[in-house]
């Protein structure tokens, strides 16, 4: 929870890959599924650890469980408090980073690939990983400042509308259910015991290693990595939130511009309609400056300087979003443009053009998904962890080439439905 | 768009290996310079095109002209339809943008490497034929006020960075915000973007780079080719602008909706200047380092962990930049404690270095993840172009980007404890006070209990 004073530079960076990665994966001893992916350009290693582990695991009433456990898990493990594991980190230039979202907690450690410098992080890692300490008066100072940042985040318009907008799009479903400070005040230190001992198990890890190891070194660092941690088993899953139901949502905020959210719970990883869907957004509002709500919203109206649409596919049905923001008097007017690009965009589909130029940046840009060791990293973390194919970089641009029109149109008439279009807006007047 | 600091600027240099001729370098007969990275990891390239000009160089009443008029080079020239530039550089695959500093303006493309020519063609042709359209600019001023309002107006702590800008500097230019007040903002149009178009952009005031899996022989042919056809023009004369001696703490409160009162204290700081002579400002960026460079760095480990008096405790120093330097501590206090407390505490701390220096292996520790993240940094081609960019924006030669990694290492704690002595003067020290309000004007509600 850093207050950044920094203005971020509009720099939009994405994620990323490259034709030709080789992914190797196997079984670690402990039972965690490793993915490995060699690279020597530079002398540096990066390894991620995913769990099962995510806010959606959190037991109801205890919303924030999961973020709280793995903020606090690099806080003092082993025989290692918080300042010694951050001072032995800094001392070899290691940085651990990760976090948790809905579905995963990720721990995340770069170090320089050399054996004086990789032993001793991947040591620190592995006490992490399987003996964090949730010492109490550490997890209380934690939990003050996660409650600080809650009724911060509960002041500022966009993260109002964030949290409005997915209780609305989840009413039944753990996505839908959010860390409050109320909540994060009934927690103790034997909640995220618990939670760690029960969800943060090799049968629940997949680890991806990026760098410059050999495969054999990188086995033994896969089991030497979990051999501490419980075998346990691959976590059940609440069942599938609902389709989403139209709703709208109005809060007043002092704000001089409105934060809009449009949209509903659409598609899971995996899901047969991604490349689709995926290819039809590029023209509806995912193609950056070229889509048809930047020109409409942006270009022709001046309406806002973010516009956009994406679908966020999680483990299960993650949503569609259409987000903006604009000055509030003219919330109505952009909503409804927004609504007609949609809509315009549900009845015909892409034209011919649009199909064209979607997948030429699709399929043209591949290369920049993969030109760094992160960007790897990034991509094959999420294949191992969503369990997609591992031939899935080899054919993602072939499956952007077989799209169709009609593919897209059914696509979306399968999952985004106006009817049901589920709307938030804050200082909308 | 406030600046890296020195310490990030050098590291994604990869310019280490010192003798070595990457990047290459030569200048077109227009006086536009061309400089390339060859990094030949992936097939992919990316192309950065900086203009000497920035928010430092408007005048009062038209503050933020060198940002709309970064938003206007997407509109079009007589060759290239508006809108047409980004559909171009989406067609090939690629990605595009661009951001104004206070120093510079920067235009960049991540592309497959093979459309290359065709981005240093685009960029080109917007270098001396930008068509400035009235139509266009009404819109286009509509959009840049949507992100005044995204940015500034609805973000108290870039509000706060913005007033605290406005009070410390008085003369010098960097008062103004990079975006522009509002009501300049109202008052603009297409023949103010227009001029300063004609006024700045022009080769000679600009320099381009380009990173990736590309042969710098092939990149200088293609610049020759597509930049080397416009003319160069004489600049108007600058006029340094220095900034009067601060004579006594200034202070600034803002109140804005919020939870969490914000604490900032910038004090006026030296700038490198010069490589060699200068070196107060490497001292000042080890001791960055040292107080907030990591978890366990002084700043968090005693004042958010130990004494729990601050939620976040921060420390940055710009140590690079055209105007003068700023060093600035800043925080958020804990819950029960006030921002007198955070204030007293963040002095405190400077007053253990003044009084204590700063231990051997805690310098140490800073030179060591100096020396990792330079190597982490390499990682990124963008990033390795931005580090290029931005030292030479601010008139320093990247050529000389390890010797700055030497003199980094070469700081002893001595000088360390110096600098703290030397330059946090009250004298010289701005204030600025986030005071939160309640949303809809009425009494907070009690605050939840938390022990601490």
């Amino acid at each position: 929870m850093k207050f950044l004073l920094t203005v971020a530079l509009s720099v939009f960076l994405s994620q990323s890959a490259l034709a030709g990665v080789k992914i190797e994966h196997w079984v670690a001893a402990s039972g965690a599924r490793v993915y490995f992916v060699e690279s020597r350009v530079l002398p540096m290693l990066d390894v991620q650890v995913d769990f099962a582990a995510g806010s959606m695991f959190d037991p109801i009433g205890k919303s924030g469980l999961a973020a709280l456990t793995r903020a606090t898990l690099d806080n003092g493990a082993g025989k290692l408090d918080e300042t010694a594991i951050a001072e032995q980190l800094a001392d070899i230039g290691a940085n651990l980073g990760g976090g948790a979202d809905t579905d995963r907690a990720s721990v995340a450690l770069r170090t320089l690939s050399a054996r004086d410098k990789r032993e001793p992080a991947l040591a620190i890692l592995k006490t992490v990983l399987e003996a964090p300490l949730f010492d109490a008066t550490v997890v209380e100072r934690e939990k003050g400042r996660t409650i600080a940042g809650l009724k911060e985040a509960m002041t500022r318009p966009d993260s109002i509308a964030g949290k409005a907008f997915w209780a609305a799009m989840y009413p039944d479903h753990p996505y839908g259910r959010q860390a409050t400070p109320e909540s994060v005040a009934t927690l103790t230190r034997d909640d995220l015991a618990a939670f760690h001992a029960r969800y943060y198990s090799a049968a629940n890890a997949s680890i991806t290693l990026v760098g410059d190891l050999s495969r054999s070194e990188a086995e033994k660092i896969a089991d030497t990595l979990t051999s501490g941690l419980a075998k346990g088993e691959p976590t059940a899953l609440p069942p599938p939130p609902g389709q989403g139901k139209w709703s709208l949502t109005q809060l007043a905020h002092p704000a001089t511009q409105a934060h809009i959210y449009l949209g509903l719970p659409a598609i899971e990883r995996g899901n047969p309609d991604f490349f689709a869907l995926l290819v039809g957004n590029y023209t509806l509002g995912g193609g950056g400056f070229v889509s048809r709500l930047m020109k409409e919203v942006r270009d022709k109206r001046g309406y806002a300087y973010s516009v956009y649409s994406y679908f966020a596919p999680l483990r299960q049905a993650g949503p569609f979003q259409i987000g903006l923001q604009t000055k509030r008097s003219q919330a109505k007017d952009a909503i409804n443009v927004a609504r007609d690009v949609l809509a315009g965009f549900l009845k015909d589909g892409p034209s011919d053009e649009e199909l064209a130029a979607a997948k030429a940046n699709l399929t043209g840009s591949f290369p920049l998904r993969l030109d760094s060791n992160k960007k790897i990293l990034d991509n094959v973390a999420n294949i191992g962890f969503y369990g997609l194919p591992l031939d899935y970089l080899d054919h993602y641009q072939d499956k952007i080439r077989a799209v169709t029109a009609a593919d897209i149109k059914a696509a979306f008439g399968r999952h985004v439905r106006m009817a049901d279009l589920i709307t938030v807006t804050v200082a909308a007047d | 768009m406030r600046f890296k600091s020195l310490l990030m600027l050098i590291v994604a240099a990869g310019l280490t290996a010192g003798a070595q001729a990457n990047p290459y370098e030569t200048t077109l007969k227009n006086g536009l310079r061309v400089i390339v990275k060859e990094d030949r990891r992936a097939p992919t390239a990316v192309q950065m095109v900086w203009y000497r000009i920035g928010s430092m160089d408007e005048v009062d009443g038209a503050s933020g002209v060198a940002h709309v008029l970064e938003h206007m080079m997407f509109k079009g020239t007589p060759t290239v339809g508006p809108g047409e530039f980004n559909k171009r550089v989406a067609a090939a695959g690629g990605r595009d943008n661009a951001f104004t500093s206070r120093d510079y303006t920067a235009y960049f493309q991540q592309v497959p490497k093979e459309s290359l020519p065709e981005m240093m063609a685009l960029e080109a042709d917007r270098m001396r034929h930008l068509n400035v359209d009235a139509k266009e600019f009404e819109q286009e001023i509509k959009v840049v006020m949507e992100e005044r309002r995204m940015r500034t107006d609805d973000n108290p702590q870039a509000k706060l960075f913005e007033q605290m800008n406005a009070v410390a500097f008085q003369a010098h230019p960097y008062r103004r915000p990079i975006i522009g007040w509002m009501n300049d903002l109202e008052n603009m149009t297409a023949a103010d973007a227009k001029a300063w178009y004609d006024q700045w952009y022009v080769p000679n005031n600009a320099y381009v780079i380009v990173t990736g899996d590309v042969d710098h022989k092939e990149v200088f042919a293609l610049a020759e080719r597509y930049y080397g056809p416009l003319e160069g023009r004489a600049l108007p004369p600058r006029r340094q602008q220095i900034e009067p001696r601060q004579e006594g703490t200034r202070r600034v409160s803002l109140k804005a909706p919020a939870e969490l009162p914000v604490l900032i204290m910038g004090y006026k700081a030296p700038i490198l200047r010069d490589i060699e002579r200068d070196s107060d400002p490497y001292a000042l960026e080890m001791l960055a380092a040292i107080l907030d460079g990591h978890d366990a760095a002084r700043f968090n480990k005693k004042l958010v962990r130990e004494d729990k008096v601050a939620l976040s405790a921060n420390f940055s120093y710009d140590s690079t930049g055209r105007g003068p330097g700023m060093l600035y501590l800043s925080g958020t206090p804990a819950e029960g404690r006030t921002v007198a407390d955070l204030e007293a505490a963040l002095r405190g701390e400077i007053a253990r270095v003044q009084r204590d220096g700063v231990s051997e292996p805690e310098l140490k520790r800073a030179k060591a993840q100096l020396i990792a993240s330079e190597v982490y940094n390499k990682d990124s081609m963008f990033g390795q172009t931005m580090e290029i960019g931005q030292i030479e924006a601010v008139g320093l030669p990247y050529q000389k980007l390890d010797r700055m990694l030497e003199k980094l290492q070469q700081v002893s704690t001595a000088q360390i404890q110096a600098v703290a002595k030397k330059y946090f003067d009250d004298d010289a020290l701005t204030v600025g006070i986030l005071e939160p309000q309640p949303l809809d004007g009425k009494p907070r509600r009690p605050a939840i209990a938390t022990r601490h």
